[in-house]
Parts: structure tokens; C-alpha cells; sequence
């Protein structure tokens, strides 16, 4: 087997599992049948990503490239795909209103598909391609329960609001193709790194466009305003996907990129990101005190949680690398927890999710697990120790503490003393007396497999969080991969310097 | 290896006492004793192991020294050391632990696992920040201090108890992120000086800065700990969370988690930023002064019994802020009996106010009085701890603000004038205290009950206690004076003295 056809292993065994599945819903509709082979597809994926890790980047086409950081976040994704088909069998089964259920897992594999694609693209066609991809199958994914008026109206906003970012990512990328003739993130950076484009207004309007296209993926502050509404209206399993496995690709992808192309030479863009940074910490915290919806409440602190990290990715150190990594992993295990409770908890079939916080009053006493678990997920999510968060939160505060980014570290301290203040909120409504209603709440009996995943959760956040150094270790040998693809390019770089002296040096990447 | 279990028994204990609530509503009470009486055991071994403190070179005198490798990647290690100072702060977190757990036998009856639980977490975080010597694992085991400490006044508190615990956790958060980004900036600096990044104590002692940056750097730390301590104006979290904790909520707060941030400036603050440290004492003794006189006018004004010895502890922690900034052996000294005396004697006010809750359901003194004749057994615990709160010569109260009023007049004597009148002050609050509640008329309805047994047996050694540290403190001088010294190596005796500048 050819070392690029191994490489494309996890990619093709998504592939297959997907088409499988529309094969076989069109010949049997069984939804056991189906979740098992999509479980099945994916643990073989999983398989083949730990099995394919390369030790050195393999290129498949110009367009997509598979290193060390490509399969770590592909392991996590697929990963948190696998929990989300966990949470979401017992949950389509609750909601029995007569629709067909087995498309969801095709749905489920096309995004799971195109975010790997996301991960490994070097070239703005592919991350195109992966990003529509996850986007289309995600807009069925949201407006899934088709009876309830809420889905379908989160479905028709993410359709509108993921073709408004798409046309401003495509404009982006068309005014930099137009300027510098190529697509390719690595060719790019190349003519950067010999004509560094200052003052150039296509590169700078291109650059814009497309962060307004990122922001809308990532739901930065001020192109955040989808996020509640899609959070609230989405099916519970569905909105762990989207706060998780859209983000964290679009956010791998985000850090690819400027390494390769070398971000950091561009003040103008670092200001940008920076100001993004910063009014997405605080206004997310901000605005989520003001929330009584419990999925509205992650929706905003999600936000406020992306603001940190692009702090990580302001500061562009090696360590800081290794801080956005830790970061995203520590948030799609604390976030798939955290939705993973609110399914478990919810009735599907009356319509609407366990999600106001009213109904999480007393849980600690009616349901001591899976409040528990909220627990430590809260815990998590306000960077208390011992769990990943607070490792988390350190090791994006010791990044920004090198670069000495004072003001967007201001403002993540204020954002996260804000952000404390509801998640012990919610704690409180958890810890409070129980209502003594006439008619207890009947609640419905919990999955098995929903619970056992939240208690691998609870334990790995736990485990990681007092004893972080194998992760640490496996992220420090997965970036340092980007970071090696970067230094080649320096030493690429260093011979274009002394070819012509004087052109500025990008300060961020020399560490 | 035994530092370790002297952290790691607590959680074990609250691993087992959470569960254990299942079985019977007594077994957490009886398990939490039991570890808390294994670990004093422990640390008596500890103690009675190394006559003489082993004399680590370049390092000081520890009594035991412990390193493991935790997060080798980003220059963490798992290092805890026990020396004269720790030891006798540890001595105190256990003893005031094993009475908590006694007197809450009767006051907390719902959910005793949980709260056990809680306690035992609360105490393991707090051995851990007086034995941490890696500036991460201190950090770690501060904030495992917090959440526990929460539980404990959200869940069992009063009637005002969740607003109380969340501004006491915003307040300590906060201040404990700045202190943070200090502890990381401080890392950062010792790299570019070095090359080697590391949170190890020992390492970025002497790391050498530019002024500005020190005294930055500095005010990191110094926030968490003035806000923990609490200074002026920095506590305003704790009359509320003292008054709405449970009794032994109050307790470990006041005993044992306010002397985390005495710890903090002594053991970081003062060695690690020597300079900036000398050029800000005045600063610092200056709202140690305001503490003191400010705590014990605003003690005077209440009429809620624990918010009045809420705020006592306000002014008594500000002859601590005092005693650390003049930074001579005399005022150091008086600083560790000073922390001793008072974990005890207000220990001891809130375990008597606790009593008093119980029995007339109301911490209102307007509502009290005349309670001598009902409960006099009570009653004259009560006055007793009140008069050592005054620091009345013989109690130990006297000899810690004595030492630091005396350390104080050879550093800066015009801050030494005006501490003394804190212990003016005190007698006025003291002395209303008991006027209001045990003397006079009686007022309230003829309670049940006197104090029962083990309460009188728990008070009994808190008296002890007390009487010993005020007529023959010397055991406790020789113990800290090991300790003192390691944290003197790095800045000679009266290195801050009066205008800041190095001698």
C-alpha cells in the first residue's frame, strides 16, 4: 500500500461507511442497523487514524496534507462523533414523531467527513469544499425533528448565516487568488515570506472577508448572533456537535493556516484577531449572565471560550500551539459532557429540550449523577482545578503571559471572573432545594450507554486534569509537526533574508 | 514520600466519607476523624522523625522534602516541603479540622457525607498550599481550596448563603487569576534570565529583575493574598461568608484559610521580590494599621455575634500584615504566634456563637443578654475567648501582637503608635460582646441546654491551647525559628526597614 493511500485510510473508511449507509437505508430501514454500522465505521476510522498517525506530513494532492496535528484532531473529532451517535440513538428513539431517523447518521457521517477534510487542507479549495460540506449536512442535522417550529427555524437561520460567511469567505478568497495567482497556503506564504504584501488592499480586504467568514464559524463577537438561537432550536446531541466538532475544525484549520502562511507578519491582522479575542470574552460572559436558557447559557460561554483561545493563537509561540490544542480538547470533552447531560435529561418527544434552567432545580438531590457530572463539567468549563479546564486555562494564560498580550489577557481574566459568576449560578439552581411539586417531574430512565460515555468523560477530565503530561506529550508531538512544516519555511526564509537585507522579520516565530 | 500522604489522606478520607453517608449518617463523622487523627499522627512522626531540621544546602532547613515529577513538559514538578513555619500551620489546619468535625456532629445532620466530604477537601487543599514549594502545585491547591469551601456555605449556610459564597468565590478567583498571571510572568522572566523555565521555588528565588517588573509582578501576588488575608479595603467577601458559613464553615475560614494568605506573603512574597517587597512595606503596614483600628470600630458597630467577630478578625489579621511588612525576627515571631493565637481564640468565638445559634435560633446580640444565668458554662467559655481576643497579658493573643507591636517599633515606630491602638479597640468590641449576650437582663426565652460533652471537651483544649501560648510560647519560637530562618536567608533581618530602603 502506497504510504499516501494508508495516510487517506480514515478518510476513505468515512467515506465507505457513509455511502454504506445510504445504500442500506434505501434497501432496509432498521435504526439499530444503521446506528451500528455508523459506530462500527467510526471506531474503524478511529482505528486507522491512530494506526496512520505518519511521522512525517504526507501529501495527498496539492490540496490536503496529513500530519501528526491532522490526525490528533481527526482522533478528536471522530471521537466526539462517536459520543454524539451514543447520545443521539436513545434520543431519536424518545422522540418517536413518525419521521424517518435514519438519515441522521448519514448526515452525522457527511460532517464528521467534511471536518476531516477541514483538518487536513493546505489549500483554500479544499477548506472550501470540506467547510460547505459540513455546513450542508449540518443544516439537516439542526432542523432534523422536522415537527418542531423551533429546529426548523435554527435549520433556516444556519442556512442563511452559513451562506452569508460562505460568500464572504469565497470573496476572500477570490480577491487573494486574484492578487497573488494561487490557493495554496504553503505557495502563499512563500511569496509572502520574499514580498511581504504591505499596504496591499486586496490582500487586506481578502484577509478581512474571510476572518468575517471565519468569525461566523467560530461565532466571534459581533458575528455571534446565530449561536443562541441555533444552540436553543438544535436537538440536544446535534448542538454538542455543532458547538464542538464545527468549531474545533474550523479552529484547527484556522491555526494550520497561519502557520503556514505566516500570520504574524501582519500587525493589521493581529489587531483584528485581537480585538475579536477580547469583545468575544466579554460580551459573550457578559451576555450569558443575562440567559434563563441553559443551552443558551453554553451558546455564550462557548463564544467567551473561543475568545481565549484565540488569545493562544495571538500569542503564535510554540507553546501556545500546544495551548490551543490542549485548550480545544479539553473543550470538546467538557462540551460534549455538558450537552450529553442535557440529552439524558431530556423528554424528546414533548417537543422541546430539558434546556431552561428552572427544570434543573434540586437536580443534585432527584438525580445525584448527572448533576454530578454537570458538576464537574461546570467546574470544568470556569477552569477549576482539578480538571482540564483549569490546565486549560493556564496553559492559554502562560502562552499570552509570553507574548506579554496584556489587554486581551485583561480581558480573559475579567471574562473568566464573569463567567464564574453563572456557572455557579447554575450550580446554586443545582444545589438548591428540590421543588415540591404536586407531580414530580417524570423524568425518563437514562440510557446506559449515555451514561457509561458520560462517566469515560468525567473520569478523562478528571485524569487529565491532575495528570495532563501524556497529553501533553501526545499534542507536543502533533504540533510539532506545524510547527516543523513553519520551520522549514524559516529556513527557507533565513536564505531569502540574506538574499535581501532589510525586509522585516516576523517577530512572533522565532522562539 | 510521607508529604505526600500528609495532603493525600484528607481527600482519601473524603473519597470514603461521601459514599459512606449511604451506609449511616454517622459513618462520614467517624471516617473523618479517623483520617484527620491518622494525619496528625503523621505528622507528629514527621516532626518527632528529625529532631533538627536537615540542612538542605543553598536551600534552608526543611524538616522533609519531597519531589516527583508531575508536568515535566512545562517544568512542574510535584514538590512539597515541611519546615518550622509549615509545620505549625499544618499543626493548626488539623487541629482546628478534627474540631470542626466534632462540633458539627450535632449542627449538620442533612447530607453528612457530602459536607464531609467537602470539609476534608477543603483541609487537603489547605496542607497542600503550606507544604507546595512548586509555584504551580501552590497555585493548584489554592484554587482546590475554593470550591469545597463554596459547597460548604451555598449548602449549609444561612439564610443568605448563596449571595455570600459567590462573592466570597468571585473575590478569592479573581484576585487568585492576577496572582496567576504573576506566578507565569515571574516563570517568563526567569527564562529570559536563565533559559530554563521552571515553577520551582527554589530556582526563581533570587531571580533577577528590572525594579518595575518586580514590583509588578509582586502586586500579583500580594492581591490574592491581601484579599485572602483580608486587608482593607479587600474584605468586604468576608463578614459575609464568616456569618453565613456554618459553624465549622466559620471555623476552618478564620482558623486556617485566612492564615493561606499570611502564609503567601511570608513564605513568596518577601523572598521572592526582596526589593520591591522593602519598597512597599509602608504601603503594606500602613493598611495593616487601617485594618486594625477600621476592624475593630466596625466589630464594635454590630449587632449580628458573628459579624462582630468577623470583623475582629479583620483587625487581628491586620497586626499579621503589620508584623510581616517590618520583617524583623521579634515581629516574625509574633507573627506565627499571632496566626496561632487567633485561629484558636476566634475558632473558638465562632464555635460559641455557633452554640448560641443553635440554642435561640438568632445571632442578633439585641436578642441576647443575661444568658449566664441559663448557660453558664457557655457563657464563660465565651468571656474567656473574648478577653484573649482583647489580648489580655497571659492568653496567647497577647505575646503575637506584643512581638509584633515591639518588631514593629524597631522598624517603623510611628505605624507601631497607631497599631497600639488596635488593642484599644479590641477591648471596646470585646467587652460589648459579652455585656450584650452573657451579662444584663435576661432577654430570651430559657434555653435547653448548657454545652454538652464533647463541645466542653473541644473547649477544653482550645483553652489549653491558649493558656500555653501565653505563658510559655518558647516550644513555638523554637519551632518557627528554623522556618523563619529559611525565609530570612533570602532577605536579611530588617532588610525592610522603615523608609524601604535596603540597608
Amino acid at each position: 500500500m502506497s504510504p499516501e493511500l494508508f495516510a487517506a485510510l480514515p478518510f476513505l473508511a468515512l467515506s465507505v461507511t457513509a455511502v454504506a449507509v445510504m445504500l442500506l437505508i434505501a434497501v432496509r430501514r432498521d435504526h439499530r442497523l444503521i446506528a451500528a454500522i455508523t459506530l462500527a465505521g467510526l471506531l474503524l476510522a478511529l482505528i486507522a487514524t491512530g494506526a496512520t498517525a505518519p511521522p512525517a506530513p504526507v501529501t495527498l494532492t496539492p490540496m490536503f496534507q496529513v500530519d501528526g496535528f491532522t490526525s490528533f484532531f481527526l482522533a478528536l473529532i471522530i471521537a466526539v462523533c462517536i459520543a454524539v451517535v451514543l447520545l443521539s440513538y436513545t434520543y431519536l428513539n424518545q422522540m418517536d414523531d413518525g419521521g424517518p431517523v435514519e438519515e441522521y447518521y448519514l448526515l452525522l457521517l457527511l460532517a464528521t467527513l467534511g471536518a476531516a477534510a477541514l483538518l487536513a487542507s493546505m489549500h483554500f479549495a479544499s477548506f472550501f469544499l470540506g467547510l460547505e460540506t459540513l455546513s450542508i449536512a449540518l443544516i439537516g442535522l439542526i432542523a432534523y425533528p422536522v415537527k418542531r417550529a423551533r429546529a426548523i427555524e435554527a435549520g433556516l437561520k444556519y442556512l442563511v448565516l452559513a451562506g452569508v460567511s460562505s460568500a464572504f469567505l469565497l470573496f476572500g478568497i477570490a480577491l487573494i487568488y486574484l492578487d497573488f495567482g494561487t490557493m495554496s497556503f504553503t505557495a502563499l506564504g512563500r511569496i509572502w515570506d520574499t514580498n511581504p504584501p504591505h499596504g496591499d488592499i486586496y490582500a487586506l480586504a481578502g484577509f478581512a472577508m474571510l476572518l468575517t467568514g471565519i468569525g461566523f464559524k467560530l461565532s466571534l463577537v459581533p458575528f455571534h448572533m446565530w449561536a443562541p438561537d441555533i444552540y436553543e432550536g438544535a436537538p440536544a446531541p446535534v448542538t454538542g456537535y455543532v458547538a464542538v466538532v464545527s468549531k474545533v475544525a474550523v479552529f484547527a484549520l484556522l491555526l494550520r493556516y497561519f502557520a503556514l502562511i505566516g500570520g504574524y507578519r501582519f500587525p493589521s491582522l493581529l489587531w483584528a484577531i485581537s480585538l475579536l479575542a477580547i469583545l468575544s470574552m466579554l460580551a459573550g460572559n457578559l451576555l450569558a449572565l443575562l440567559q434563563d436558557n441553559i443551552k443558551r447559557i453554553f451558546a455564550y460561554s462557548s463564544i467567551a471560550h473561543f475568545g481565549y483561545v484565540l488569545v493562544a493563537l495571538l500569542a503564535g509561540t510554540p507553546i501556545a500551539l500546544q495551548a490551543a490544542s490542549y485548550y480545544l480538547t479539553a473543550y470538546a470533552v467538557t462540551t460534549i459532557g455538558a450537552f450529553g447531560v442535557i440529552t439524558l435529561l431530556s423528554r424528546p418527544g414533548i417537543g422541546h429540550d430539558a434546556d431552561r434552567l428552572e427544570s434543573y432545580r434540586g437536580l443534585m438531590w432527584s438525580h445525584p449523577w448527572l448533576a454530578g457530572a454537570l458538576t464537574v463539567l461546570l467546574l470544568s468549563l470556569a477552569g477549576l482545578p482539578p480538571t482540564m479546564g483549569f490546565v486549560a486555562e493556564i496553559y492559554v494564560i502562560a502562552s499570552g503571559v509570553g507574548m506579554q498580550l496584556l489587554l486581551p489577557l485583561a480581558a480573559l481574566i475579567a471574562g473568566s471572573v464573569i463567567g464564574l459568576y453563572y456557572y455557579l449560578r447554575i450550580l446554586a439552581v443545582l444545589l438548591s432545594p428540590a421543588p415540591s411539586l404536586a407531580s414530580p417531574p417524570a423524568t425518563p430512565k437514562t440510557s446506559p450507554t449515555g451514561g457509561a460515555m458520560l462517566g469515560v468523560l468525567v473520569i478523562l477530565l478528571f485524569a487529565l486534569g491532575i495528570y495532563p503530561a501524556p497529553l501533553i506529550s501526545a499534542i507536543q508531538h502533533a504540533t510539532a509537526g506545524l510547527a516543523r512544516s513553519r520551520a522549514i519555511y524559516l529556513a527557507e526564509d533565513n536564505t531569502a533574508v540574506t538574499q535581501s537585507p532589510g525586509m522585516p522579520r516576523s517577530p512572533g516565530y522565532d522562539q | 514520600m510521607m508529604l505526600a500522604w500528609l495532603m493525600a489522606l484528607p481527600a482519601i478520607g473524603g473519597l470514603l466519607a461521601w459514599p459512606a453517608a449511604l451506609w449511616h449518617r454517622a459513618a462520614p463523622r467517624w471516617i473523618s476523624l479517623a483520617a484527620l487523627t491518622l494525619d496528625l499522627l503523621v505528622l507528629l512522626h514527621l516532626w518527632s522523625g528529625s529532631s533538627a531540621p536537615i540542612d538542605i544546602t543553598g536551600r534552608g532547613q526543611w524538616i522533609a522534602i519531597l519531589q516527583l515529577p508531575w508536568i515535566p513538559q512545562l517544568g512542574i514538578s510535584f514538590q512539597l516541603g515541611l519546615d518550622g513555619l509549615s509545620l505549625l500551620l499544618v499543626l493548626l489546619t488539623l487541629g482546628l479540622g478534627i474540631i470542626s468535625v466534632i462540633i458539627s456532629w450535632t449542627e449538620i445532620t442533612e447530607r453528612t457525607g457530602f459536607f464531609h466530604f467537602n470539609l476534608l477537601w477543603t483541609l487537603s487543599g489547605t496542607i497542600g498550599v503550606f507544604l507546595a514549594l512548586d509555584l504551580f502545585l501552590f497555585f493548584f491547591t489554592w484554587e482546590i481550596m475554593l470550591v469545597p469551601m463554596y459547597f460548604l456555605i451555598a449548602l449549609w449556610g444561612h439564610e443568605n448563603r448563596t449571595y455570600a459564597a459567590i462573592k466570597f468565590f468571585l473575590f478569592t478567583q479573581g484576585s487568585g487569576l492576577v496572582m496567576l498571571l504573576a506566578i507565569l510572568a515571574l516563570a517568563f522572566v526567569h527564562q529570559r534570565e536563565t533559559g530554563t523555565f521552571t515553577f520551582s521555588y527554589f530556582q526563581l528565588l533570587g531571580t533577577k529583575m528590572q525594579p518595575a517588573t518586580e514590583m509588578w509582578i509582586m502586586l500579583g501576588f500580594i492581591l490574592a493574598f491581601v484579599v485572602k488575608l483580608p486587608a482593607v479595603p479587600f474584605h468586604t467577601w468576608l463578614p459575609d461568608a464568616h456569618t453565613q458559613a456554618p459553624t465549622a464553615g466559620s471555623v476552618i475560614l478564620a482558623g486556617v484559610l485566612l492564615k493561606t494568605g499570611a502564609y503567601g506573603l511570608l513564605r513568596f512574597v518577601v523572598p521572592l521580590f526582596p526589593l520591591a517587597a522593602s519598597r512597599f512595606a509602608p504601603v503594606a503596614m500602613l493598611l495593616g494599621v487601617i485594618g486594625i483600628i477600621y476592624g475593630a470600630l466596625l466589630a464594635f458597630g454590630q449587632n449580628d455575634i458573628k459579624r462582630l467577630v468577623a470583623y475582629s478578625s479583620v483587625s487581628h489579621l491586620g497586626f499579621v500584615l503589620l508584623g510581616i511588612f517590618a520583617w524583623n525576627t521579634l515581629a516574625l515571631q509574633g507573627v506565627v504566634v499571632q496566626m496561632l493565637a487567633h485561629g484558636i481564640s476566634t475558632g473558638a468565638l465562632f464555635i460559641t456563637a455557633g452554640a448560641l445559634q443553635e440554642r435561640l435560633h438568632t445571632r442578633d446580640m439585641s436578642r441576647f443578654g443575661g444568658l449566664w444565668a441559663n448557660l453558664p458554662r457557655l457563657s464563660a467559655i465565651g468571656m474567656f475567648f473574648a478577653i484573649a481576643s482583647l489580648g489580655l497579658p497571659g492568653l496567647g493573643n497577647f505575646i503575637g501582637e506584643f512581638l509584633i507591636l515591639l518588631g514593629t517599633y524597631q522598624a517603623h515606630p510611628a505605624f507601631a503608635v497607631a497599631g497600639t491602638l488596635g488593642v484599644i479597640t479590641a477591648a471596646a468590641y470585646a467587652l460589648i460582646m459579652v455585656q450584650k449576650t452573657f451579662h444584663g437582663p435576661p432577654r430570651a426565652a430559657a434555653p435547653a441546654a448548657d454545652l454538652h460533652a464533647p463541645h466542653m471537651a473541644v473547649m477544653a483544649v482550645l483553652i489549653a491551647a491558649i493558656i500555653w501560648l501565653g505563658l510559655y510560647p518558647q516550644p513555638v519560637f523554637d519551632v518557627a525559628t528554623s522556618g523563619l530562618a529559611n525565609l530570612q536567608a533570602a532577605t536579611p533581618d530588617g532588610l525592610l526597614l522603615a523608609d524601604g530602603r535596603p540597608p
